[in-house]
């Protein structure tokens, strides 16, 4: 671990030394948080806590609540048909008024997945430390912030401190270079880095992916690769702030103005890891030969190219991992050897804080060339924000799914994992751009295939998987 | 929270490796404001049939388990969300200790914040235990976190590794924000120095 500031440092060091209160002697250190992003699932007890001892919230301006995981994406002037839901969405509205916390409610046109929000807001700024109840909160270190997911006691722990007791984690970095062939975009990145690292391969980490692959990314390119670090183990993932960074949280609502904007600058331009500086691991992957990857089991690591087999469990020496494959494969109804391109389809789901945001619509929307949605699949469109929705509807891509099959609806996390009434029946095959493919993720015995927006909208027109670098409807 | 110093108890072995949050307690009994009352859900997928009867042959389920207090499971145990709901089924249900050779992080934390203890150890450890937990209620474990120590129904003892402070949190039961604000004065010292160094946050 690097603690002298003259040594070379990681830009995870850096923005970690940058934020610690207090350091033990056993290096435990209280570390400042700068922004918490709350919402109504992992909520509720740590305000309950709060009232329980009497204690207020230190800094309701670095705080921000979104109602996300429980809205359903149907017409909200409706009641909620679950009255849990709506219990548990009320104790929210409750809880921000009481303790006078910013609040996008179900009708803000603000409102959306909560780690497609915060950056969208300007909340989400260059090394600053961010946390939320959420695991998917690695998402914001596309920005180059710290940021990781907590449970319950801690979002109480921030809410009343604004700190976290913290240890600091080891330093690996992900190196992806070459130019990205056709068709294939981060979501491919990020699932082959999971399939190199296995699911527990970033336990214990900050990853900071690095490259040029990573570099020519957009942001919603970025932000969906730091999502998913969380599915490679790792609590948070960071990309080194450029131009593109700094672009994009221009004039945001949030983002710092004048004197401020060119001060935040200096210093967000010091945000990048030095020459020299040392990671625990170091892992490379060559973009170039990246192919469309699709996942066939029930953890993100089982992943495989779209030209691939399905792979055969019997060939695993461990008994336990082939124990485990084996259980994934009779999950998931699959044969071993069966090839991905003839894995039929029943639904489709496009969104989540993976792959909701506008870029994601367009590369799907961009897959229909005025086809249609195959008769044997039932296809959705779930962007990841208010303000997604409308900018896709400004750019006609509402249009294009709409006409093709596909519902549009209403923002949330939907059938990432189907708190609202979204989700699987048993035994449903679905091509998702969504993060876990676990068992019962969305929905009791549904079947999950994690892919990139692109391989789900092509799927959702041939009715199975297809190779987008040879989809000949591309518009 | 409950104080954590020796415990003694039946371990359920579980043979799956990324145990993940979902399956410790799925979606559904998220919608919950309370902390309590969630080991009716725990592992609800693969403890309940479709009709909502028992699955017998699901390890809690059988006699021998149900007041199980440890669990010994495969690696990368508590992966995927950061949903306390997980620690928070496991102790409704009674578990107060995790044995395994590696956890999620997220996970592992909000172990420590409701007096549960996760214990790593080494493949060959836990095919050890592993093969005393199969022995049922005939074989209870003690763990004992001051010493360090697992012993068996063997006299054999495991020692494991703890951070120090995680440890006397969990034996003393401290209240981690109560800890955290005897520091008040570093926190605003740091939120003074941080409105001339980041005056735009």
């Amino acid at each position: 671990m690097s603690t002298s500031a003259s040594a070379p440092r990681t830009l995870y060091d850096k923005i970690f030394d940058d934020h610690v209160v207090s350091r033990q002697e056993d290096g435990t250190c209280l570390l400042y948080i700068d922004r918490h992003l709350v919402h109504e699932v992992t909520s509720p007890q740590a305000f309950e806590g709060l009232r329980m001892t009497g204690r207020q919230v230190r800094a309701p301006h670095k705080t921000l609540a979104v109602v996300d995981h429980n809205v359903p994406t149907t017409d909200r002037s409706l009641p909620n048909p679950d009255p849990e839901s709506a219990a548990q969405i009320a104790a929210l509205a409750e809880n921000v008024k009481e303790f006078g916390i910013e609040y996008y409610d179900g009708f803000d046109r603000r409102q959306g997945v909560v780690h497609v929000v915060g950056p969208e807001q300007g909340f989400t700024l260059p090394g600053t430390t961010i946390v939320c109840g959420d695991s998917h909160t690695s998402t914001h270190g596309a920005f180059g912030a710290l940021a990781h997911g907590i449970g319950t006691s801690e979002v109480e722990h921030v809410l009343a401190t604004q700190t976290l007791i913290q240890k600091k984690a080891k330093n690996m970095r992900v190196t992806v270079d070459g130019q990205l062939p056709e068709g294939v975009g981060a979501k491919d990145v990020v699932l082959a880095i999971i399939g190199t690292i296995g699911t527990a391969g970033g336990t214990g980490y900050v990853i900071e992916y690095a490259g040029d692959t990573i570099r020519d990314l957009s942001m919603e390119g970025r932000m969906t690769v730091c999502n998913m670090s969380i599915e490679g183990g790792a609590r948070a993932g960071l990309v080194a702030p450029d131009e593109k960074a700094f672009a994009y949280l221009k004039d945001r609502p949030k983002s710092p103005r004048g004197a401020d904007w060119d001060a935040a600058i200096r210093y967000w331009e010091t945000l990048r890891t030095d020459p020299g500086a040392f990671f625990d691991t170091e892992i490379r992957l060559d973009g170039a030969s990246l192919p469309p990857i699709v996942s066939w089991g029930t953890s993100p690591e089982d992943v495989i190219s779209v030209e691939g087999l399905v792979p055969d469990p019997d060939l695993i020496e461990d008994e336990v991992k082939r124990g485990a494959k084996k259980r994934a494969l009779a999950y998931m109804g699959l044969t071993a050897g069966t090839k991905i391109t003839d894995i039929a389809l029943d639904r489709v789901f496009i969104g989540s804080c993976t792959n909701g945001r506008i870029e994601d619509l367009r590369q799907a929307a961009h897959m229909i060339g005025g086809q249609k949605v195959n008769a044997r699949v039932s296809a959705m469109v779930v962007p990841g924000s208010g303000l997604v929705k409308a900018q896709a509807e400004a750019e006609g891509l509402d249009l294009i799914f709409k006409e093709a099959g596909f519902e549009w609806r209403e923002p949330g996390c939907s059938m990432c994992l189907a708190m609202n009434p979204d989700r699987l029946s048993p035994e449903e095959r679905c091509a998702s751009t969504s993060n876990r493919n676990f068992e019962g993720r969305q929905g009791f015995k549904g079947r999950t295939h994690l892919v990139s927006p692109a391989m789900a909208a092509a799927a959702a027109i041939a009715g199975r998987f297809v190779d987008v670098r040879n989809w000949p409807h591309a518009a | 929270m409950e104080k954590f110093t020796v415990l003694e108890g039946v371990a359920a072995p579980m043979k799956l490796v990324n145990v993940d949050t979902d399956m410790i307690i799925p979606k559904q009994y998220l919608k919950t404001i309370q902390r309590t009352g969630l080991g009716k859900g725990l592992f609800s997928e693969m403890r309940y049939n479709e009709d909502g009867s028992e699955n017998l042959d699901f390890v809690l389920n059988q006699p021998a388990y149900r007041n199980a207090k440890v669990l010994v499971a495969g690696d990368n145990f508590g992966c995927g969300s950061s949903r306390e709901h997980a620690p928070w089924a496991l102790l409704d249900f009674g578990i107060r200790c995790v044995i395994s050779t590696g956890f999620a992080d997220i996970f592992y934390n909000n172990c420590f914040k409701n007096g549960i203890l996760p214990i790593v150890v080494s493949p060959e450890e836990l095919e050890k235990l592993f093969e005393d937990a199969e022995r049922g209620a005939n074989a209870t474990l003690t763990v004992d976190l001051g010493a360090q120590e697992i012993r068996g129904p063997d006299g054999g003892a495991i020692s494991f590794e703890i951070d120090p402070f995680r440890k006397r949190c969990l034996m003393e039961g401290l209240d981690d924000i109560g800890l955290t604000l005897e520091k008040e004065t570093s926190i605003t010292g740091f939120e003074a120095g941080m409105k001339t160094d980041r005056p735009w946050l």
